[in-house]
């Protein structure tokens, strides 16, 4: 009898749990998807105003007065040209870093990686006004190097700690053994270091493209009224364009995360960490 | 050198390596012929660890030599030696396939593609892999990875092969099945082999000969025969076997005072209701069933006694007479006599 009832408490609570989950997936989804639906529709009506139900009409007005804006244009070419070169440099700059730190003792080691995370621990508007007095002594404002430069040193965290964690995951008797098997160690570097950080560098390839991509402080400091890029051209068409132009151009800055995180997800789930690094 | 330069496979010369600001090797010499399977044996930290990776070239010795097959390899780097290694946890790379793996050194030497092939099915032939040539590392059973990490070094046909503890990380079962396929395939290519090990059993019933070392120095390099009945230190005899241990002397066929060490081993130990000569009074104490024998524990003129024995073991409490047939006598620590 008391076992019955248990079974029944069980599964009233079950039944309780569920629905409780049920509606916080729902509301979780209206919360995150909502804003994004209501933006996505915006970005093909006419107008939608408050009393309707129903959006006025369907058109792609919008999108035409994108194409035929220059300023938009230019704003988006920007945006892709600039991030690419940022994620090359940061690269260059930070994984060598990266490796130094996970596998050289030095001077200083723990102060440079501590170091890197507190210049993201403290507002970076209090960072970006003084490097802003720098540039201006360089002529460094309002260039497209300028810009680059500063969405470089917000990319630099992701650049240097996860691919730091990365290589430090190698085991290095891997390493090991491809020495032993005759490689150089420039060879065992490519062959075995580099590859099975890969997952990592790839991670932070991703995170540095869409922190540099979504980068509006700094750049609208340093590059404006000379350099738009497309977040610090949407404070401009915030105020200055209909609502439904920020939504097109939403929808435009989203696509690259996206894709990126799209491809990355396959990658990295269904690929190399995956197969894990069960031989240590 | 008393040995013509081309029977030696290795040879050590005084070697010192100095880790952290404490000396891990001092000044340790060996000497291995070719062809022969040699065990360096001892706890951890006594330093085996150190000479293995002095001879692969991960480490380069503070002094000394290291000669393999007749050349001086000291300062070379491990890409550079005629050595192949097989690592404790096996190494493979998660990322290559079982044949890429065993492939990878041969790539390296950039031998012809059909070569490669050649010479990966035959070491994986070796091995017994060639069905699992297409695996990931990480689909195939541990025993299966430390033959693919074994093909991967014979595959490179090297002058001496160096196996890390190869056998630590397999169940007790495997273990022994693996050690004989090893010693088996060591003897039928002839590869001069340093194999370096924790478990004596291993070391006993696979080496040629067997290097005890302790604290960085080497304590006794012969046969394992040889280890067993006349261990040259004190320590040897508590390394390997079992030992009853007393400080006094031995005379009489007993354990008298005096200030040597006497190091009896418990199968040297017989115990009989009977008297014999040489035999004297003794008390059954204790009897613990050990599986194929029992370890009975004696008291015989208030000296504490063990025996193995296999049959007609004694009731506790019981009465008789112990003999015993061989002992050996250490004075500082060294072997003295056997009695």
């Amino acid at each position: 009898m008391s076992r019955t009832n248990t079974k029944l408490n069980l599964q009233a609570n079950s039944w309780v749990v569920r629905i409780f989950l049920s509606l916080f997936i729902v509301i979780m989804a209206i919360f995150i998807l909502g804003p994004l639906f209501w933006l996505a529709i915006r970005a093909f009506v006419t107008g939608w105003t408050f009393p309707n139900l129903l959006p006025d009409g369907l058109t792609l007005r919008w999108w035409k007065v994108i194409a035929g804006d220059d300023s938009l244009l230019q704003a988006i070419k920007n945006s892709l040209l600039i991030s690419p070169i940022v994620v090359a440099i940061s690269a260059a700059i930070c994984l060598p870093a990266a490796y130094s730190f996970s596998r050289y003792e030095f001077f200083g080691r723990k102060t440079f990686i501590i170091g890197i995370f507190a210049a993201n621990a403290f507002p970076k508007i209090g960072l970006y006004a003084s490097i802003a007095t720098l540039f201006y002594a360089m002529n460094l404002m309002g260039t497209v190097l300028g810009v680059i430069i500063i969405q470089v040193l917000g990319t630099v965290i992701f650049m240097t700690w996860i691919p730091a964690a990365a290589f430090g995951a190698v085991p290095r008797n891997l390493e090991d053994a491809a020495r032993d098997a005759g490689a150089s160690k420039f060879r065992v570097f490519r062959d075995i270091t580099l590859r099975l950080a890969m997952p990592g560098i790839l991670v932070a390839l991703v995170m540095s493209f869409l922190a540099a991509f979504d980068e509006a402080q700094g750049t609208y400091l340093v590059g404006v009224p000379t350099i738009y890029t497309m977040p610090t051209k949407m404070y401009a068409l915030v105020l200055n364009y209909p609502v439904q132009i920020s939504a097109v151009f939403s929808l435009l800055l989203a696509i690259p995360s996206v894709i990126l995180i799209s491809l990355a997800r396959k990658q990295i789930i269904g690929g190399q960490l995956a197969e894990g690094f069960q031989i240590k | 050198m008393a040995t013509s330069a081309d029977s030696v496979g290795l040879e050590l010369i005084g070697l010192n390596k100095i880790l952290g600001g404490r000396t891990i090797i001092e000044n340790l010499d060996l000497s291995v012929k070719k062809g022969e399977m040699v065990s360096l044996l001892g706890p951890s930290g006594c330093g085996k660890t150190t000479t293995l990776r002095m001879i692969a070239g991960f480490l380069i010795p503070d002094a000394g030599k290291v000669i393999l097959a007749g050349t001086d390899v000291t300062t070379l780097g491990p890409d550079k030696r005629p050595s192949a290694m097989v690592f404790q946890n096996y190494a493979l790379w998660p990322h290559m396939s079982v044949f890429k793996n065993v492939a990878y050194p041969l790539k390296i030497r950039k031998l012809a593609k059909d070569e490669i092939e050649r010479r990966v099915h035959d070491a994986l032939s070796l091995v017994n892999l060639m069905h699992h040539k297409d695996s990931r590392p990480s689909q195939i059973s541990g025993g299966e990875q430390q033959r693919v990490a074994l093909a991967r070094a014979l595959v490179q046909e090297p002058d001496i092969l160096l196996l890390d503890e190869p056998l630590s990380n397999l169940d007790a079962k495997l273990r022994v099945k693996v050690r004989e396929d090893i010693r088996d395939l060591q003897r039928r290519l002839g590869i001069t082999t340093v194999i370096v090990t924790h478990d004596q059993d291993e070391a006993l019933s696979i080496s040629d000969r067997i290097a005890v070392m302790n604290d960085g120095r080497i304590e006794q390099f012969s046969t394992p025969q040889a280890l067993y009945d006349q261990p040259a230190t004190e320590y040897v005899a508590n390394f390997i076997g079992s030992l009853n241990r007393f400080e006094g002397s031995f005379e009489d066929g007993r354990v008298q005072s005096g200030d040597n060490i006497v190091g009896i081993r418990p199968e040297d130990v017989y115990f009989s209701s009977h008297q014999q000569p040489g035999s004297h009074p003794a008390t059954v104490e204790l009897v613990v069933p050990r599986g194929h024998f029992f370890e009975v524990y004696l008291n015989s003129n208030d000296h504490k006694i063990r025996s193995f024995m296999s049959s007609e073991i004694p009731q506790v409490g019981a009465t008789g007479f112990v003999r015993i047939s061989k002992a050996l006598i250490y004075k500082d620590g060294k072997l003295v006599k056997v009695a």
